[in-house]
């Protein structure tokens, strides 16, 4: 498998605040990779530089190739490459179907027209996708009224609808119970193996990490603290250490 | 697909449309400003209500088509120019057969639009950087713009304006003229809109409205989109300014940039009616041009008194316009599913 994204000794300060120094991390196509760390270690900022939010002091950072550093957000969508946020982001006003069918991608050569109609295929992969994360009977409903879980399926849900090449979740279970997790787990398995969305994954949880990632990354105060597959890293000191305050 | 209601709302539109200035003839200009402020109210929603830009400043579009359906107007078919004719003032009446008239006329209303829609292009290259109450602030500053510059261009007259050229027919035949001309471009406006919000266009400028930054994560294009929607609102305030210069027969820049009262009107209309849906903005501007029409002419002197009545009840029982208060009213009316489950649990809650 190749790599779809590498991240290339990238840095990133807010003023005098390091966020992130010299990280590098490789995503393989087809692959569940984690990224894991205690709060305020660099994870979100690490994600807006690959997603084009902000511009990056330093380094590189490639998408299936071509080097991205230098594109906005809408540019890097628009290649395949779709977050979520931390803090749920949908179109509130909208019902849920609208919310699923604005979401098809806009990439060149997708047959999404400024002016297409929604009815038809559109509309039946809306509802097909509104059912798989188990909102079907919800899709009428104005979006904003759902519970912040269900907004949370929801824009999983229209993530999906993008048909995206690779996917970052910033803390997709957060919020969310713990009977609704196991089936969040076994949906973001299933768009990996069936659909064929590469994952990209925050997440604190570290039940759902260790379950769902082949690789993680450790990050802490900004810097790269550790890698590897999920029991090395259980059983690794320094990630403990970070995480129980040691650093 | 369409509604019975629907159809019945059409229906009586079209007659009253074809029948008022039959029916009323006194009235005909007054029924024709109506049809201009249902199109006013009507295109500035697409930004103001679907997209969330509200702009001040689409009056710009209604001036500059305006003057530049006037430059078309004249230099046609009159061999001195348009300097000539406008330093002038008024005292060279050229000529125009009727056919030269009319031709002058219909083209300047397509250049004005299409001279407006070019505007609206140059304009959003670097308004769209502007977001919320600064692009509102923005756009206003821009319609303040135009109609200073014009004052100071001699070759439209300056200050004092440009007599528009002579309509040929009759008074009456004047009026009903364009009357329709305001009715069908009214029209027009109505059921491309109507088909705009049904495809993916309206749905992509509800989500800049809702998230715009969500929208451009999901790689939306969300300035194409933009720039569409302001361009069609420019086309229309174009074709309308030309139609309603005309109208006046004098254009200046009070007629041509009238930012305290059409400016402010099709925003107060549009909030009315309630802004973000299709109907909204024409209820609006028929609430607001009776009531106009009724109080200029029966409490003179208290008119502006009366329409900041409206605009106060507007803002304290009406906060959603009259659209949006039956849409929470009674929203199986619109099709709007209401959780009732969930409903029922909050009340119950409390």
């Amino acid at each position: 498998m190749s790599d779809i994204i590498t991240v290339d000794n990238v840095s990133k300060a807010y003023g005098g605040v390091k966020a992130n120094v010299d990280i590098s991390i490789s995503v393989k196509e087809g692959s569940i990779t984690g990224i894991i760390g205690p709060n305020g270690c660099g994870k979100t900022t690490l994600f807006n530089s690959i997603v084009g939010y902000h511009p990056i002091d330093s380094g590189s950072i490639k998408f299936d190739g071509q080097e991205i550093s230098n594109l906005v957000v809408g540019d890097i969508a628009r290649l395949g490459m779709l977050r979520t946020f931390q803090q749920t982001r949908i179109y509130s006003k909208m019902d849920c179907v609208d919310n699923m069918q604005i979401s098809v991608s806009h990439r060149k050569g997708s047959r999404s027209g400024l002016f297409a109609s929604r009815r038809g295929e559109i509309r039946e992969r809306a509802e097909h996708l509104l059912e798989f994360v188990g909102l079907y009977s919800k899709r009428n409903l104005i979006s904003g009224d759902l519970s912040f879980g269900q907004q949370k399926l929801l824009e999983f849900a229209m993530a999906l609808m993008n048909q995206p090449k690779v996917l970052l979740l910033d803390e997709p279970t957060a919020g969310i119970n713990p009977t609704l997790i196991n089936g969040l787990i076994d949906r973001l398995h299933k768009a990996n193996q069936e659909l064929g969305i590469t994952l990209c994954v925050i997440e604190h949880n570290m039940r759902v990490i260790m379950n769902l990632a082949e690789h993680i990354y450790c990050l802490s105060n900004g810097k790269m603290l550790a890698d590897g597959k999920p029991e090395e890293l259980q059983s690794d000191q320094r990630v403990i250490d970070a995480y129980l305050g040691g650093h | 697909m369409i509604k019975k209601n629907t159809l019945i709302t059409y229906g009586g539109l079209a007659l009253f449309g074809v029948f008022g200035p039959i029916l009323f003839p006194d009235y005909t200009l007054s029924i024709a400003y109506l049809w201009m402020m249902v199109l006013m109210a009507s295109t500035w929603d697409i930004l103001g209500g679907q997209m969330g830009y509200n702009s001040l400043g689409n009056i710009t579009f209604f001036g500059a088509g305006m003057y530049i359906s006037a430059i078309v107007q004249v230099t046609m078919f009159y061999d001195g120019g348009m300097a000539e004719y406008t330093s002038a003032m008024g005292s060279i009446k050229p000529e125009f057969t009727d056919s030269e008239y009319f031709s002058g006329l219909y083209l300047g209303i397509i250049c004005a639009g299409i001279g407006a829609l070019l505007l609206s292009l140059i304009f959003s290259t670097f308004m769209f950087g502007l977001r919320g109450p600064y692009f509102a602030i923005g756009s206003l500053g821009l319609a303040i713009a135009a109609a200073e510059l014009t004052i100071t261009m001699d070759y439209v007259g300056g200050a004092s304006g440009i007599s528009m050229p002579l309509f040929p027919g009759e008074i009456e035949f004047r009026s009903t003229f364009f009357y329709i001309l305001c009715f069908i471009l009214a029209a027009l406006a109505h059921f491309l809109l109507r088909w705009l919000y049904s495809t993916q266009f309206g749905l992509a400028i509800n989500a800049i409205r809702d998230d715009e930054d969500k929208a451009e994560a999901m790689g939306i294009p969300t300035l194409v989109y933009k720039q569409i929607g302001w361009g069609i609102a420019a086309f229309f305030m174009g074709c309308i300014g030309a139609i309603a210069g005309n109208m006046a027969g004098f254009i200046d820049k009070e007629v041509a940039y009238p930012i305290p009262t059409f400016g402010i009107f099709m925003v107060a209309m549009v909030l009315l009616g309630g802004k973000g849906t299709l109907w909204g903005p024409v209820i609006g501007a028929i609430i607001f041009h009776v009531i106009k029409e009724t109080t200029w002419t029966y409490l003179l002197n208290l008119q502006w008194v009366a329409l900041g009545l409206i605009l106060i009840i507007n803002i304290v029982y009406f906060q959603q316009g009259l659209m949006g208060w039956l849409q929470t009213k009674y929203p199986e009316m619109f099709g709007i599913v209401v959780d009732e489950s969930q409903k029922t649990s909050k009340s119950e809650a409390k």
